[in-house]
């Protein structure tokens, strides 16, 4: 037998070490073995395990000592070579990776624990991000309410509402005990408390406007915390047993409309402040912050302006209403005016007629009692009676014109006259007064004044006569010198009419005539009442002149009316007076026919006799007599186009042409549907050429038609050159000939 | 001397067209239509009323020949003729053309014959007559003198 270590079993008790140690031996083994077994099955149920290559180092180191200690086994009884060989390179390996395991171990336990301080620390700031996060949606929700709040304030434009939903909603948001509302009374010395968010009509409660601390917060635009002891502060009786919570007051600046002015924003001292009072509620530890005071402060700002906006609706509303008024009473008294105007006119027509009646009868009936047999007595009575009744009826036509006048109802008449002779009337008229006067008078009219005129004659001749009537009225000896002339402007650029300006036009004229009188004079001061009704100057000439003052106020109207201007010029007492007048005539038309012998001073074959050029057309199914027209006017210039048909004529028709002469006294073709299509073609009335019918049809019926069918003319063949020469020339001018069938 | 006599000839035809109403002032202002410009105006109208005169004529004819004679036709046509005759100034032929219508509107049918038939009678002479002083007209210009005109 070799030797071995073996331990030689000596006895029994060395038997039972002997078992003992084969099944501890056994025990180890398996419990190596198993070791990495739950291992590796633990680390497959993880999802992360970051040191695999840690596991399978100790993985074999534990297999390893398991397999030394299995091996072990056979180790006590007696055994060859080669398991000592096996076991011994097991314990070699065995002690190889021990080694180098615990070598391992030495870096990675270090790691293993930093991983657990991370873990602590990124725990912490978790919790501290989400305290955070807390916060800022406090903050965001508070935003929020601001803007909530002041869109509720805003979307009203009563004040009450304003002021009512913000305190509601400030309580609301800001969990508040108590929120209460003082505004200044009328008198500005005492605060009062107008709106509480608990009670419903608070009553009376007034305190002083200088108390201390309301000046504090009265000066300051920020929310400052007050003491709850305060007069303005303690609404409620303590309810809580212990602190009352905080509270808070901002002012909210009541901006008057009188504030506002242009040039400096309200700055002023005189700024009214409400108090708004902000409780938090008692028993609770909750203290103001920040944020929330910033929400006191916007929520007082919106509430200015809303109150602002409200105040200004208000006035404007008021305004509205004052206007309203107004309207309605001016309405009212424009009516009253109306009817007043109506009434006097009616009565003024009325009695015009009942005035003139008995006066006319008056008049005429002294006037033949004037023709008989009279005692001397009886004549001048009559005389007196005719005189006086003569005057009366003047003084009732004045009156009568002259409302008429004033309302503007008076409408000029125009019709041409001739002028020299209203002026030769005049004269005639006025001529027994002037030489039973001993005065003598003169006419002069300028060469240049034309004879014919067109306006009022009878007016015109009123007002002539009215100031040559004062001339010689006012005179009691001397000359009265008439003078007409044509006026021009340069004229009249030293008179005293410095806002007069006369227009010169081809159709009117300026008509002036000047009344010179050598008599009583006026003093300066005196002129402009003259033109004034009833008026009548002190002067003791004047004093028994008679007269009712209306005359030159009526004249001044006439004179208006014909836009023209009246003035008297005097030197003084004593030293004559000149009465002078513009007014605008027209000018009477040239083609006046045969009424007028004023001469134009154009030819009397005026017009056009060159017709050069002149594009025409001629529509006329008849070949030969189509061909007659076309000779017509081509022999004075014109350029012809001709066409044979309706549709022909419609074809060539252009705006270029300016007559169409067509043919109406063709049968079978209606003549006038050409004019209809032609008026159709052309809607600019400048394009349109004028549409003229020949016809050798003599039937009144046929003017009638032409006229309907929107012809500008008609001619009667058979026509001669002459003849088609004025006519072309009449078209061209006037736009129109129907000639007389 | 040619010049002269032919002159003289002219104005002596013309007088007499005018005075035995063939020719009325119409024609006259036909004349005064002719300038530099348009040398044969007159001529140019005349020989297209001979053709017009012609055509409507025959139109008549055909028209009346017809069994049953559609008047209003033959109004018509005469209308037709009585313009272009009244603007040449054949105040004759005018005159029976207003004739004509008349009948025409009466639908006398031998009336319209009988005044178709004078109708042509009066176109004819007329015809002659001017184409006799065209001629002269003519040899005045070839001559080398100018057409004396009627004022």
């Amino acid at each position: 037998m070799e030797s071995c270590n073996c331990f030689e079993a000596q006895g029994p008790p060395d038997e039972l070490l002997m078992k003992y140690q084969y099944i501890s031996d056994f025990f180890i083994a398996l419990a190596y073995f198993s070791i990495p077994l739950e291992l590796i099955y633990f680390v497959k149920k993880s999802a992360v395990f970051p040191y695999r290559w840690v596991l399978v180092q100790f993985g074999a180191f534990i297999v390893l000592c398991g397999a030394t200690h299995l091996i072990n086994l056979w180790t006590f009884t007696m055994h060859s070579k080669t398991v000592a060989v096996v076991m011994t390179s097991a314990k070699v390996l065995t002690a190889a990776v021990s080694c180098v395991t615990a070598l391992m171990l030495v870096h990675i336990i270090p790691d293993l624990l930093s991983v657990k301080t991370r873990e602590l620390f990124l725990k912490n700031k978790a919790a501290e991000l989400d305290r955070e996060m807390g916060l800022i949606r406090t903050q965001e929700e508070t935003g929020r309410h601001v803007r909530m709040l002041t869109h509720e304030i805003r979307s009203t434009l009563d004040r009450h509402t304003i002021l009512k939903t913000t305190l509601v909603e400030l309580g609301r948001t800001l969990a508040l005990e108590e929120c209460a509302l003082w505004m200044p009374t009328r008198t500005g010395l005492e605060l009062q408390l107008t709106y509480t968010l608990r009670q419903q009509n608070p009553v009376g409660y007034t305190v002083p406007i200088h108390l201390p601390v309301i000046n504090q917060v009265f000066s300051n635009n920020r929310a400052v915390k007050i003491s709850p002891n305060c007069p303005v502060a303690r609404l409620r009786p303590l309810a809580g047993k212990y602190m009352p919570g905080e509270v808070v007051a901002i002012r909210v600046p009541l901006l008057h409309l009188s504030n506002f002015q242009i040039n400096d924003w309200p700055e002023l001292s005189t700024r009214r402040y409400a108090l708004m009072v902000l409780m938090l509620p008692s028993d609770s530890a909750r203290k103001w912050h920040v944020h929330e005071l910033e929400l006191v402060e916007v929520v007082a700002d919106q509430v200015a302006v809303a109150l602002s906006h409200a105040a200004i609706l208000e006035e404007s509303m008021r305004a509205r209403d004052l206007l309203m008024e107004q309207n309605v009473a001016l309405d009212l008294a424009r009516r009253e005016a109306e009817t007043a105007i109506h009434a006097r006119n009616d009565f003024l027509a009325v009695m015009n007629h009942e005035m003139r009646t008995p006066m006319h009868a008056i008049i005429a009936l002294s006037s033949l009692l004037q023709e008989t047999e009279l005692t001397p007595e009886q004549r001048l009575m009559i005389e007196t009676i005719l005189k006086s009744s003569n005057l009366l009826a003047t003084l009732i036509n004045d009156v009568l014109d002259l409302s008429r006048l004033e309302d503007g109802s008076l409408q000029l008449n125009a019709a041409t006259f001739n002028l020299h002779a209203v002026f030769r009337e005049v004269l005639s008229l006025i001529k027994p007064v002037v030489s039973v006067k001993k005065l003598s008078i003169t006419l002069n009219l300028a060469p240049d004044l034309p004879v014919y005129a067109v306006g009022d004659e009878k007016r015109l001749m009123q007002t002539i006569l009215n100031v040559v009537g004062n001339a010689v009225k006012f005179s009691k000896e001397g000359s009265i010198s008439i003078t007409a002339f044509v006026a021009k402007s340069e004229s009249l650029r030293d008179s005293r009419t410095p806002d007069f300006f006369l227009v010169p036009s081809d159709y009117h004229f300026y008509l002036r005539v000047q009344v010179k009188d050598s008599g009583s004079g006026i003093i300066p001061q005196d002129i402009p009442k003259l033109f004034t009704k009833f008026a009548q100057t002190q002067s003791l000439a004047t004093r028994n002149s008679g007269g009712s003052g209306l005359g030159l106020a009526i004249c001044k109207r006439f004179v208006n009316l014909m836009e023209g201007h009246i003035w008297i010029e005097s030197e003084g007492i004593g030293k004559g007076c000149t009465a002078t007048f513009i007014v605008k005539l027209g000018i009477p038309e040239r083609s006046n026919e045969s009424k007028l012998a004023f001469v134009p001073k154009a030819p009397v074959n005026h017009g056009q006799t060159n017709f050069l050029g002149l594009k025409v057309l001629v529509m006329d199914d008849n070949g030969v007599s189509r061909t007659v027209t076309k000779g017509l006017l081509v022999h004075l210039g014109c350029d012809v186009t001709t066409a044979s048909s309706i549709e022909e004529c419609m074809r060539v028709v252009s705006h270029e042409h300016k007559v169409v002469f067509m043919d109406v006294c063709m049968p079978g073709i209606d003549g006038y549907e050409l004019a209809v299509h032609i008026h159709e073609k052309f809607t600019k009335r400048q394009d349109r050429p004028l549409i003229v019918a020949l016809t050798g049809n003599t039937n009144k019926g046929t003017k009638d038609n032409c006229m309907r069918a929107g012809m500008d003319g008609l001619i009667l063949k058979p026509v001669s050159v002459d003849k088609m020469r004025s006519v072309l020339s009449e078209l061209l001018e006037h736009r129109v000939l129907f000639e007389v069938i | 001397m040619d010049l002269i006599l032919l002159r003289r000839k002219v104005i002596e035809h013309q007088a007499n067209l005018f005075r035995e109403g063939y020719l009325d002032d119409q024609f006259t202002q036909l004349q005064k239509l002719q300038d530099e410009s348009s040398p044969d105006f007159v001529f140019e109208v005349v020989t297209m009323y001979f053709d017009d005169s012609e055509n409507l004529l025959g139109n008549m004819t055909r028209a009346l020949e017809q069994p049953i004679v559609d008047f209003k036709q033959v109004d018509a046509y005469v209308h037709q003729y009585k313009g272009s005759s009244a603007s040449v100034g054949a105040a004759r032929v005018k005159n029976v053309c207003a004739n004509f219508r008349n009948l025409c509107e009466a639908q006398n049918r031998e009336g319209c014959l009988k005044s178709l038939h004078r109708l042509k009678q009066e176109y004819s002479v007329l015809k002659t007559n001017l184409q006799y002083l065209f001629k002269l007209q003519q040899d005045i210009r070839t001559a080398g003198g100018s057409i004396p005109m009627m004022d």
